[in-house]
């Protein structure tokens, strides 16, 4: 058993670790901003992702998903934890190093209206960053953006036109254009198919998945939409308030997920067969607000199956089985 | 011409994808264009800014062939023909010392272009700038120039204008660089909070994830999206200015007699304005005719530069 996990280890080396990732957004209040508390996006978050692999990472909103996803990039600036990229540290990187390294790690937006400057022609946004990193002459880039633009099942003629002009998917489409552009290995996708119609989702996922196997890419997809991820991923994530519950071979984790909440939510899937009748598992409450999360499990205020230990002992993330990660006290031994 | 090559080629490409659901490929989206281009292009299309365009170009031939325009001299005293109503002789009239007033019009419109534009562009360079600053790297910068904007706009602006005008000395030069400081607080505070609304904006986070500096994030996605009010604020600010100048004239700190500054003859014939309305009325008609012009360029350039608004 040890064996075989360290030659899979061997063979997929991780492109990504992320240890003990926290962010904390400071609440300021008061006649003269004092600091009054701080909000936990993100608390302890650790998981690795290996070469060549989707890992997806699922949650309800405010969960701190996106959050997790931008702090890996720096985009937000996370208050503690490490990131450790192809074997570099990033967390320590000064702004020029970390400039030079964007290069590598992209990130593909979730709203496809906002994350592209409506002044510019597509081509200009397809070329600026081939434009900063000073990769290739003018003429070059010139063919890059139109290469890169059939590549996303864009047209050429298209390179002139605004933001404005297209529909939701092809701006997606543009946005991928973008991140690809220059070669990165990862590609944080922060929920890039939830502002789509269904049936556009459907095409981006499979275009997602098409460059993936044509660049050799690897990518955290962020959702919150289960059988999204479900069919883009090879391993899933669960966040829930600022942490990660369970996190899996995706098969695994939707055949037998392991933590309470995840088997909540995973009961909420709906089915399209008006006659299977499940049973459902009904949370009580509300999520508690990221401010001020309960002591010890932080889904024990919510938790069926909660015991004692639950309210004070935070659990911890560890390797259940193998490559099963739970955090929960049902399974420690 | 290798952009042609290209577009060729792309003509030719099938549509294979369904995404590309809307074919027309008519050939003004093919021709490559620039920005600046595609600007005047919207602009010619836009009568109005076109009547603006027209308006200023009037105003300042008018300044510059005004020797050939008028046989009299713009300070010449007729004591004679004081406060004379428009006639054949002198088509404006004449003013309270005997002064033509059209050919101090036709000379005036040299001096006031030159005081809006430079105070205007003045504040407008300063004012944008130190606005850039303060809303694009927010904490203590924000603080500070935020500050210096709140103690300028706290005095009120021609008392602060005399003021450094008295210490500068008293001069139409003095008098512009006097009204562009008192107009940069009120450029930079325009510029800072419309950076800070677009600094949350995703695509200025896309922008720092594809690894630009500050630099071109400033002025490359964050100044062209900003320029809407900075335009309407200038040419808004192009009327004030010449008011402003005209003020400090009248109470002898702007141009000196017998310098023919449109707003110091409106304030000048002031006492006559029952008695001779006409040295009133040229000058009032000409600032107006200039502000208007302004304007109405103003409000074409917000639209040419707003992509959304073409086709």
């Amino acid at each position: 058993m040890n064996k075989r996990k360290e030659e899979e280890q061997k063979m997929t080396k991780p492109l990504l670790e992320v240890k003990g990732l926290k962010k904390y957004f400071e609440i300021r209040g008061g006649v003269f901003g004092r600091k009054t508390g701080e909000i936990k996006a993100v608390d302890d978050v650790s998981f690795t992702v290996r070469e060549g692999e989707i890992l997806g990472i699922v949650g309800e909103s405010g969960c701190g998903k996106s959050t997790t996803g931008k702090s890996i990039l720096r985009l937000i600036e996370p208050s503690a934890g490490e990131v450790t990229f192809a074997g570099r540290k990033i967390t320590h990187l000064d702004s020029e190093e970390l400039r030079k390294l964007r290069k590598n790690m992209q990130i593909i937006f979730q709203d496809p209206y906002a994350s592209l400057n409506p002044r510019h022609t597509v081509e200009k946004i397809i070329g600026e960053p081939l434009l900063v990193h000073k990769t290739i002459s003018a003429e070059e880039r010139k063919k890059r953006v139109k290469e890169l633009l059939e590549v996303v099942g864009l047209s050429s003629y298209h390179a002139s036109r605004y933001p404005h002009q297209f529909s939701g998917g092809q701006r997606q489409r543009i946005g991928i254009a973008r991140a690809l552009a220059n070669h990165p290995k990862l590609i944080i996708c922060d929920e890039p198919v939830s502002a789509l119609d269904v049936s556009v989702q459907s095409q981006i996922l499979n275009l997602m998945q098409k460059l993936r196997e044509e660049f050799q890419l690897t990518y955290v997809f962020i959702a919150h939409d289960l059988s999204v991820v479900k069919h883009i991923s090879d391993r899933v994530g669960v966040m829930y308030l600022g942490g990660l519950m369970e996190l899996a071979d995706k098969d695994k984790l939707y055949t037998g997920p392991k933590h309470p909440y995840t088997q909540a939510l995973l009961s909420a899937v709906p089915t399209p067969d008006p006659d299977d009748v499940r049973e459902r598992i009904i949370l009580k409450g509300d999520v508690p607000s990221p401010a001020n999360p309960p002591t010890g499990c932080v889904f024990h205020t919510r938790c069926p199956q909660a015991m004692d230990i639950c309210k004070t002992v935070k659990p911890v993330f560890e390797e259940v089985e193998d490559n099963h990660f739970v955090a929960c006290h049902l399974f420690v031994m | 011409m290798s952009a042609e090559k290209n577009n060729k080629q792309g003509q030719k490409l099938p549509l294979t994808n369904p995404a590309t659901l809307d074919s027309h490929s008519d050939e003004d989206d093919i021709e490559e264009t620039s920005p600046w281009k595609d600007t005047c292009k919207y602009l010619q299309k836009n009568r109005f800014a076109i009547t603006g365009c027209l308006i200023i170009l009037f105003f300042v031939l008018f300044g510059f062939l005004a020797p050939l325009l008028t046989s009299y001299s713009y300070q010449g005293q007729d004591l004679a023909n004081r406060l004379q109503p428009p006639s054949s002789e002198h088509w404006f009239g004449t003013d309270d010392v005997g002064r033509d007033i059209f050919t101090r019009i036709a000379y005036g419109a040299r001096v006031s272009m030159q005081v809006g534009f430079f105070a205007v562009t003045g504040a407008l360079v300063f004012g944008t700038l130190l606005g850039m600053i303060a809303g694009y790297f927010g904490r203590w910068i924000d603080t500070i120039i935020s500050r210096i904007f709140d103690i300028v706009l706290a005095f009120p602006s021609i008392l602060l204008a005399i003021a450094i005008v008295a210490i500068l000395g008293a001069s139409l030069q003095n008098a512009l660089i006097a009204i562009a400081i008192i107009n940069i607080p009120i450029f930079g505070r325009i510029v800072r909070s419309k950076v800070i609304s677009l600094r949350e904006e995703e695509f200025i986070m896309a922008a720092r994830a594809q690894g630009m500096k500050n630099g071109r994030i400033i002025f490359h996605h964050i100044l062209p999206n900003s320029a809407a009010p900075i335009i309407v604020q200038a040419t808004l600010g192009f009327g004030t200015a010449i008011l402003d100048a005209a003020a400090l004239g009248f109470l002898g700190l702007g141009a000196q007699p017998p310098t023919p500054e449109w707003g110091a003859m409106l304030a000048a014939s002031r006492d006559f304005i029952q008695l001779a309305p006409w040295t009133l009325i040229f000058p009032g008609i000409s600032i107006m005719l200039v502000v208007l012009g302004f304007n109405l360029i103003g409000d074409g350039l917000r639209d040419a530069l707003d992509p959304k608004m073409k086709n």
